[in-house]
């Protein structure tokens, strides 16, 4: 059961970034409309502060309605800080997210995407492993 | 130049928020925005949870069956042109994705799931998205520092 909601989840991100493209051509590539958001370009500005403020705003309401949802961040201050500067940092390099590369990039098989999203997943799990196997006792 | 209508400036807008909250929804639905699922994919040492295959599995699905479509048509509805997408694989992409899953299992957030959660007020997860944009602004200061030369 668990896993159709998934399933229909997924499918509500995989329509939400179809509506983007279909009506304005864009991708809905989190990290990059954030990025793009943080050095703005004229005529560039906009649409993406509007799709984060849906984004945002859709976790406030969300949060009310089922507060379940949302779990605990996970990990000290530190590791939080050292997490986001290399997911901030990573994404832009890459030019991904899970999003961008994940979704949208492997469902038109480009390659770029495809190795950028085995790669993530292969590197974050090997992080993973080493904060709760390595380090261990932090969680 | 000829007059912007609200079919230029405003709609767009609208679409954009639309899909923000739209994509915000399938999140929460999905539970990606809770850490716990999402290391429980990514820990593959015993107990491991294929919930994210799934969800990836539904927005993949939908999202070819749209990319499929889309290149039927000449142009976006309400847009100029389609994006021109590179597939070209670099030393950046490489470099790139390692450091972003480095972080991605480190703490189980990745950058949708982590503003969501910021908006729902979880604790630890603005400091997150702050981080997130000092790493973004790094990485912009990179490039121009090395396009200067």
């Amino acid at each position: 059961m668990s896993y159709l909601v998934a399933l229909l989840g997924g499918a509500i991100i995989g329509g939400a970034a179809a509506l983007l493209l279909i009506l304005s051509g864009r991708i809905a590539g989190v990290s990059g409309i954030l990025g793009g958001a943080l050095v703005p370009r004229v005529g560039e500005v906009g649409w993406r502060v509007m799709f984060l403020a849906g984004l945002v705003g859709g976790g406030l309401i969300g949060a009310m309605v089922a507060p379940g949802a949302y779990g605990a961040a996970r990990g000290s201050g530190p590791l939080l800080v050292a997490a986001g500067l290399l997911v901030g940092f990573g994404t832009r390099l890459g030019s991904g997210c899970t999003s961008g590369h994940g979704i949208c990039g492997v469902s038109r098989l480009s390659r770029r995407s495809i190795t950028a999203t085995a790669l993530f997943v292969v590197t974050g799990m090997i992080a993973t492993f080493a904060v709760r196997h390595i380090i261990s006792g932090v969680r | 130049m000829r007059h912007r209508t609200w079919r230029d400036v405003t709609l767009p807008w609208l679409i954009a928020f639309a899909g923000g909250a739209l994509f915000s929804l399938g999140l929460a639905l999905s539970g990606m925005t809770d850490p716990a699922k999402v290391l429980g994919f990514l820990d593959v040492t015993g107990g491991w949870d294929p919930t994210l295959a799934f969800v990836m599995a539904g927005g993949v699905g939908v999202f070819a069956i749209a990319w499929r479509a889309s290149r039927r048509l000449r142009a976006p509805i309400l847009a100029a042109r389609f994006p021109e997408l590179p597939d070209a694989v670099d030393r950046s992409l490489l470099i790139g994705a390692l450091l972003f899953g480095a972080g991605w299992g480190l703490a189980g957030y990745c950058p949708a799931p982590a503003l969501a959660s910021m908006g729902a007020g979880i604790d630890g997860a603005a400091l997150f998205v702050i981080a997130m944009m000092a790493g973004m602004l790094g990485h912009e200061l990179r490039e121009r520092q090395r396009s200067r030369f």
